[in-house]
């Protein structure tokens, strides 16, 4: 490498470990859902360092493991920014690159309801060897997967995805609501899916002395998601379905870990998605990268 | 068509992180310290809550807890406010129905920044309330002057 790009290098380090050390780490209050959204975005400033893996069974070809990192940023107290870059093992076949995904959720409504609704907005650009199955929508199905990968890369997709999460938060339960519609911007029907959840703190007092693994850290819950066909064919059948319980563990450091085995309910759906996930929260990032560009705190 | 898209797509890129500086930019709306109009707002509902950990042992203790792992980056480690927040021991603050707290942290006043904390379980809402009120009111400026030798 050539001195220069070294010094490059050098300088990009020493940013990343000046924010990370000027940084504030705090407790994230993370639902165990992996697929599902709740109404709760990222507090302001704070971004979220997050890895998801996912080991999935296939039946009539070879299990794989996808995997993505996503980076949340609070920007402001009803508006989270998120960007998603994801890839593949197929065991026997290769590993692959899959593409990116840019998230938005916004809140639109001020103060907190019965139901709170949360407007989601993504771009995603993947190809078709995509696996980390982050939704299902349309018509979704195990055998979509046995392609292999040099095959399956070469199918670019393009696509908006809206949902409409609505969610509640009653006497220590979360539950929610997302429907979702994916459009393909090549000339592809709207798609349609689901995500339903329901989760809670093991208990919900907090305990008096800071402690790892007191119960108030762990949050159980279960999720189901599917498809819902396209604007033809719009229905439960022809589709895969999903039933995924989870615990998270929100870790005072602002480590929180998560695990979900996703159960498949018909014959269209992988018959296990064995999905963890580990996540970091820094908290007052984006004020420690303003002051580290200005030179100088307001 | 693939110019128009990439160009599609650089321009959301590009508008997304403009909002986002402008965003961290902005001076802090929370406005200044004295600025606690928002406790006047709460439903008659909710001001006439009582506390029901009020008079719970571990309230305290683990109220201080939950205030240095979720509030204090934001309203100080002594709750005297930032330049981000303001002074949770003002008089204001400190004389409020617990129920008015109650009210601001299930809500958020998500427009100026602060966030909503219904996601954290009622109880431990409860106890971040006793512990604040148990702090007693303190100006910020009072500790300063308190602090000089």
């Amino acid at each position: 490498m050539r001195p220069a790009r070294l010094r490059h290098l050098f300088k990009l380090l020493l940013a990343a470990f000046l924010i990370l050390g000027a940084a504030h780490f705090v407790r994230a209050q993370e639902n165990p859902y992996i697929v599902a959204y709740d109404h709760n975005l990222e507090e302001p400033g704070s971004l979220e360092i997050e890895y998801f893996s996912t080991f999935g069974t296939q039946r009539g070809g070879q299990d794989f493991h996808a995997f993505w990192s996503e980076f949340e940023y609070g920007a402001t107290a009803w508006w989270t920014t998120g960007l998603y870059l994801s890839g593949q093992t197929t065991f026997g076949d290769s590993t692959v690159f899959t593409g990116y995904r840019w998230e938005n959720r916004v809140r639109p409504l001020k103060n907190e309801h019965w139901i709170n609704p949360v407007l989601y907005v993504e771009f995603e650009d993947i190809n078709g060897a995509d696996k980390i199955l982050k939704e299902v929508e349309g018509h979704d199905v195990e055998s979509d997967f046995l392609t292999p990968n040099a095959e399956a890369r070469r199918e670019r997709n393009r696509e908006v995805e809206l949902k409409l999460i609505l969610s509640s938060n009653y006497k220590g339960w979360n539950f929610t609501e997302n429907t979702l519609a994916v459009k393909n911007l090549s000339n592809e029907p709207w798609e349609f899916g689901y995500a339903l959840g329901a989760s809670r703190p093991l208990t919900l007092k907090g305990a008096a002395q800071k402690c790892n693994f007191c119960l108030q850290h762990f949050i159980a819950g279960v999720e189901m998601y599917g498809g819902l066909g396209d604007r033809y064919s719009f229905g439960l059948r022809n589709t895969s379905h999903y039933l995924a319980p989870g615990l998270a563990w929100n870790l005072p450091s602002g480590w929180t870990f998560k695990i979900e085995p996703s159960f498949g309910l018909n014959d269209n759906s992988h018959q296990l998605l064995l999905r963890w996930g580990v996540s970091y929260e820094i908290s007052g990032f984006g004020q420690i990268v303003s002051q580290l560009f200005k030179g100088k705190s307001e | 068509m693939r110019i128009v898209t990439l160009a599609g797509i650089s321009t959301l890129l590009v508008t997304s992180l403009c909002f986002v500086c402008a965003a961290q930019n902005k001076p802090e709306k929370t406005g200044p310290p004295s600025d606690y109009s928002e406790l006047e707002k709460a439903p008659a509902k909710y001001r006439a809550k009582a506390n029901p950990l009020a008079k719970d042992n571990d309230s305290i203790p683990a109220g201080k807890i939950l205030f240095e792992e979720h509030c204090a980056e934001c309203h100080g480690e002594n709750a005297l406010g930032t330049k981000k927040a303001p002074n949770l021991r003002a008089k204001e603050v400190q004389t409020a129905p617990p129920g008015t707290l109650f009210w601001i942290l299930s809500n958020g006043i998500v427009r100026k920044g602060m966030p909503v904390w219904s996601k954290l379980p009622e109880p431990q809402r409860w106890q971040l309330i006793t512990f604040v009120q148990s702090l007693g009111p303190l100006e910020a400026a009072e500790n300063k002057t308190a602090a000089k030798p």
